[in-house]
């Protein structure tokens, strides 16, 4: 199982001709994910050359969803471009299907492009966004799996831990962690640093809730606007299942964006305090340093009678 | 990316926003001319720099660090006030409750006619991360620090969510000049400020515009005494003249430099520097030193996909800073090849004669070559296998207690 996307889930990829999309797109069909092909507009009809296979490229995303039956599609457009593609994808699958996963991967693209995007999708009930400017989303599997943007894979191994995350390289920490304690990953999320975003904590939350294979969530959060308290509070009435938690940005200064356009703690709302404060109200287990996640999470397990050494 | 009051207020100007005749100079020659020129009784002389505060702050000496002036913005009422006032502020330092107390230099004035003030207000618009929309704030309390007001009176702090799809609508116009108990002319001419100023907005690409005080005069017009302008950086390759208008000097040299070459760094108070990939990491990173009794001297996200000359660049920004006892290197590999960094961590400290202890933690892709090409270095590398033990291991060597 693991969430929204199974693990032989058939993908897109939007931008493959482009030099991020095709590397990334050999890297994942490397992996095992089941790639059916890739859309850059102007090159429909050619093909490209992944792990040694061709792949085909459309010209729209209608023609390849309609083509491949395609349940997600993965986005490395520019960012002038990207607000667009998002719409594209959301469009095709709703008319074509009715439901699919737009992944994006994009960094720096404008707000209110995405303040535009994101009111789009969110009128196609079917249609899930996850970013942009994140790692995107993987459910290990046994032997492959469906890896959905820029991790790297072989970190991961399928098993019970949901993860959520706004950051990249955090997200790996984590699931490194998960491993150093012999834990898998049901399926990991990037849910991206940006201010205005698709898919949230609680979202993510309220499927691993749902997910018979997620047994525990480590949910890893940054400085900036309250998604954190919201999803904790939430969490609180709402989950059952254990959560550890880490928040980033203890030591940033206010008023200084800390690389993630979203990482900025304006007015004195949005600091790590606040957030490391509404996780332990809500009885989710913190971790103050990432390298402790691992140890935090196997004291939650052994509490929740789901490990026993 | 933030922009002075009287730029803002030509966008104003120039997009049917009222504001009041005013002159930018740059000298007190300049400033009299401009008083001269507006022919208003009373003039505002109003210092220029990229924080709010001003009107409260104070001006001090760079040379002796002597109080000149209170109040960054004064209100001249003949020539020779606007000569001391413009002669107190240009050139010197500027400190406000948003500067820090290191202030900053005023090298702009804004020299703004007088005008009758019935009421002041708060208009404000930003993007509201959680409702994904842009969000219209509006007080009659105006003049005011507005997070008090959020704090203590929030009923007098009206609010409007722009529905992306539909626009401003007229009814939500209607609404918040009601609110703010305006009508008649005031409320007609609030209604044609409002329209412009979100039509602004969303053409230039706004982060936030914040209009404190916003003021019907006497006559029922309504006017924007301030203008607190930024754009979104991301949109930046839609805005070609945003780079006329950038004043650099209200901005970092090496964060700008550190930005040219696709780095991300922010300078800040301690001794041990960071060199990490990823934001998330990169903050973490530094929330360890801390926790482990040390001071991060930076922020310095390398990125998703650094090559061997950018990781040399990051060592050279981050030496630049003479605070720097120490530098602790942390990245988990996933694109970027842990063997690629380690080379580049090799270069860089051969090339600029490292004299710091160092400590690299890596992690992910290629950990094994990359931590044997460390241990087959001469070099003075302290090797580390997580987060913690990096941190620990920096804050010992830089003679620190854990």
């Amino acid at each position: 199982m693991g969430i929204w996307i199974e693990e032989n889930a058939k993908v897109l990829v939007q931008g493959i001709t482009g030099k991020q999309g095709m590397f990334h797109a050999d890297k994942m069909v490397e992996y095992g994910t089941n790639i059916v092909g890739g859309c850059t507009p102007g090159k429909g009809g050619q093909t490209v050359e992944l792990q040694g296979k061709p792949y085909p490229v459309w010209n729209s995303m209608f023609e390849a969803i309609e083509a491949t039956d395609a349940d997600a599609t993965v986005i490395y457009v520019p960012p002038p471009f990207a607000g667009e593609a998002i719409m594209e994808a959301a469009d095709a699958f709703d008319q074509v299907k009715g439901e699919g996963v737009v992944v994006c991967i994009t960094e720096g693209i404008p707000t209110l492009d995405m303040v535009k995007a994101v009111a789009f999708v969110e009128n196609r009930p079917g249609v899930r966004l996850i970013g942009p400017n994140c790692p995107g989303i993987i459910t290990p599997g046994d032997g492959g799996g469906a890896k959905i943007g820029i991790m790297p894979g072989h970190i991961h191994a399928k098993g019970r831990i949901g993860i959520v995350s706004k950051s990249g390289t955090l997200t790996y920490e984590a699931v490194a962690q998960t491993m150093s304690i012999g834990e898998g990953q049901s399926t990991c999320v990037g849910i991206g640093g940006d201010p205005v975003n698709g898919t949230g904590f609680i979202d993510c939350l309220a499927a691993f809730e749902a997910d018979s294979q997620t047994e525990a969530i480590v949910m890893i959060g940054e400085i900036g606007g309250n998604a954190e308290q919201e999803a904790a509070a939430w969490a609180k009435e709402n989950v059952t299942k254990p959560i550890v938690g880490f928040v980033a940005g203890a030591t940033a200064p206010p008023g200084k964006r800390m690389g993630h356009a979203g990482a900025i703690i304006s007015g004195g709302k949005g600091t790590a305090e606040e957030k490391f404060e509404a996780f332990e109200a809500a009885g989710i287990a913190c971790a103050k340093d990432p390298s402790e996640l691992g140890a935090v999470l196997l004291e939650a397990l052994k509490k929740a009678g789901l490990r026993n050494e | 990316m933030n922009i002075h009051e009287y730029q803002g207020k030509a966008l104003f100007k120039a997009n049917g926003v009222k504001v009041l005749d005013g002159v930018h100079c740059t000298s007190v020659d300049e400033a009299l001319s401009a008083y001269d020129s507006l022919n208003s009784k009373v003039v505002a002389v109003k210092s220029q720099i990229h924080a709010g505060g001003r009107g409260k702050g104070n001006l001090y000496c760079p040379n002796t660090g002597d109080l000149l002036m209170e109040g960054g913005v004064k209100i001249a009422f003949s020539r020779d006030d606007v000569e001391t006032y413009a002669t107190n502020i240009l050139g010197h330092i500027l400190v406000t409750k948003q500067t820090g107390e290191e202030g900053k230099i005023v090298n702009h004035l804004y020299v703004e006619s007088g005008c009758d003030i019935a009421h002041e207000y708060y208009l404000a618009l930003l993007v509201d991360r959680e409702k994904k929309s842009v969000l219209i704030m509006a007080s009659t309390e105006g003049g005011m620090d507005i997070e008090e007001v959020a704090e203590e009176t929030p009923e007098l702090l009206h609010k409007v969510n722009v529905d992306p799809n539909a626009g401003l609508m007229g009814y939500q116009i209607r609404d918040l000049g009601l609110a703010l108990g305006l009508s008649g002319a005031a409320h007609k001419s609030f209604g044609k400020m409002l329209r412009s100023l979100y039509a602004l907005f969303v053409k230039e690409d706004c982060a936030m515009v914040e209009i404190n005080p916003l003021v019907r005069t006497g006559g029922d017009e309504m006017v924007a005494l301030d203008a607190k302008v930024s754009f979104d950086e991301n949109a930046e390759f839609r805005h070609k003249d945003w780079d006329e208008i950038r004043d650099l000097s209200e901005e970092e040299d090496v964060e700008i430099r550190a930005k040219e070459t696709g780095l991300s760094y922010v300078k800040l108070d301690g001794n041990i520097g960071c060199l990490v990939n990823g934001a998330g990491l990169a903050m973490a990173t530094m929330d360890v030193i801390k926790l482990y009794g040390g001071e991060p001297a930076n922020f310095l996200d390398v990125g998703g996909g650094a090559n061997e000359e950018q990781v040399k660049t990051a060592f050279s920004i981050i030496l630049e800073d003479p605070n720097v006892k120490g530098i602790l290197v942390n990245i988990f590999g996933g694109i970027m090849r842990c063997d690629i960094i380690a080379r580049g961590v090799i270069a860089a400290t051969e090339a600029l004669d490292l004299n710091v202890p160092l400590v690299v933690r890596l992690a992910g892709t290629n950990v094994d070559e990359g931590k044997a090409i460390l241990a087959a270095s001469t070099l003075n590398i302290h090797p580390a296998d997580d987060l913690a033990e990096g941190a620990q291991k920096i804050v010992q060597l830089i003679g620190g207690e854990i």
